[in-house]
């Protein structure tokens, strides 16, 4: 074969190739990543005033996603049970409309922080997988945990265990 | 013919040919077919996009259908119909 069919057959593999790359070269939040700042992707609603040295759990849910909305009672229970001891739940809405939001956190009276992603940029940088997906973030800001989907008990007892594992630390 | 190739020695099409396969599949990568991402799919997960909203109604299509058309089935369903009541 000639150096330059050689070239040519290089070239057509590499195009075969291209439609993987975006599989290849995902982006979103991993395990290890800083959380980057919230403040940056014009969420509408109150963010917690304090979140530096927090335990944070970020959770993307939406109105429409069964799961997410039976997440909510869990989310409760341990903001309840944590808050005190240093866990912020910030729950965000990724959500089309805002009043489909409204409406459905006026069905559920919560005290954590809800917001709502208007543009879809922090569901889009943190490039979920599956709805509900929430990231727990340790104290130094760091993703610690990530789930995808909500398994009612099951998840329940995994956050119980991460976020008394990530209380427990120290803050940097 | 003087510079015709020796017999088994072109085992590969032309450079050209390659080529333009190639460009067609660029092409090809550049049109549609964009992946749904999970938070995008409010439309989707809408109540109308559901082919059976309504179960009873349909149960009572399906017994009509039964009863006075011999027919059963035909909504991925297996099974024939009689007729018989």
């Amino acid at each position: 074969m000639c150096r330059h069919n050689r070239h040519i057959v290089s070239i057509f593999i590499a195009l075969l190739l291209m439609p993987l790359m975006p599989r290849l070269c995902a982006a979103g939040f991993k395990k290890g990543d800083a959380l980057p700042d919230l403040a940056g992707f014009k969420l509408e609603g109150k963010l917690p005033d304090k979140l530096k040295g927090q335990v944070i759990l970020l959770d993307f849910w939406a109105s429409w996603c069964a799961p997410c909305k039976s997440s909510f009672p869990a989310m409760e229970e341990l903001n309840k049970l944590y808050r005190d001891k240093g866990l912020t739940i910030v729950a965000v809405s990724v959500d089309e409309k805002r009043e489909n939001m409204d409406r459905f956190l006026k069905s559920v009276a919560v005290t954590f922080a809800t917001a709502w992603d208007a543009g879809q940029k922090l569901v889009g940088a943190a490039d979920v997988s599956a709805m509900p997906t929430s990231f727990l973030i340790d104290r130094a800001g760091k993703i610690r945990f990530i789930h995808n989907g909500f398994r009612g008990d099951e998840t329940i007892k995994q956050y119980k265990q991460e976020i008394e594992l990530l209380l427990k630390e120290k803050t940097p | 013919m003087k510079n015709a190739p020796a017999f088994g020695k072109q085992s590969l099409p032309p450079a050209r040919t390659f080529a333009w396969i190639a460009v067609g599949l660029l092409l090809m990568t550049m049109v549609g077919c964009a992946p749904v991402k999970p938070w995008q799919r409010e439309q989707l997960a809408d109540s109308i996009m559901q082919p059976d909203r309504d179960p009873m109604g349909s149960a009572l299509i399906d017994h009509v259908y039964f009863s006075r058309e011999a027919a059963s089935g035909g909504r991925s369903v297996g099974g024939g119909g009689c007729g018989c009541n």
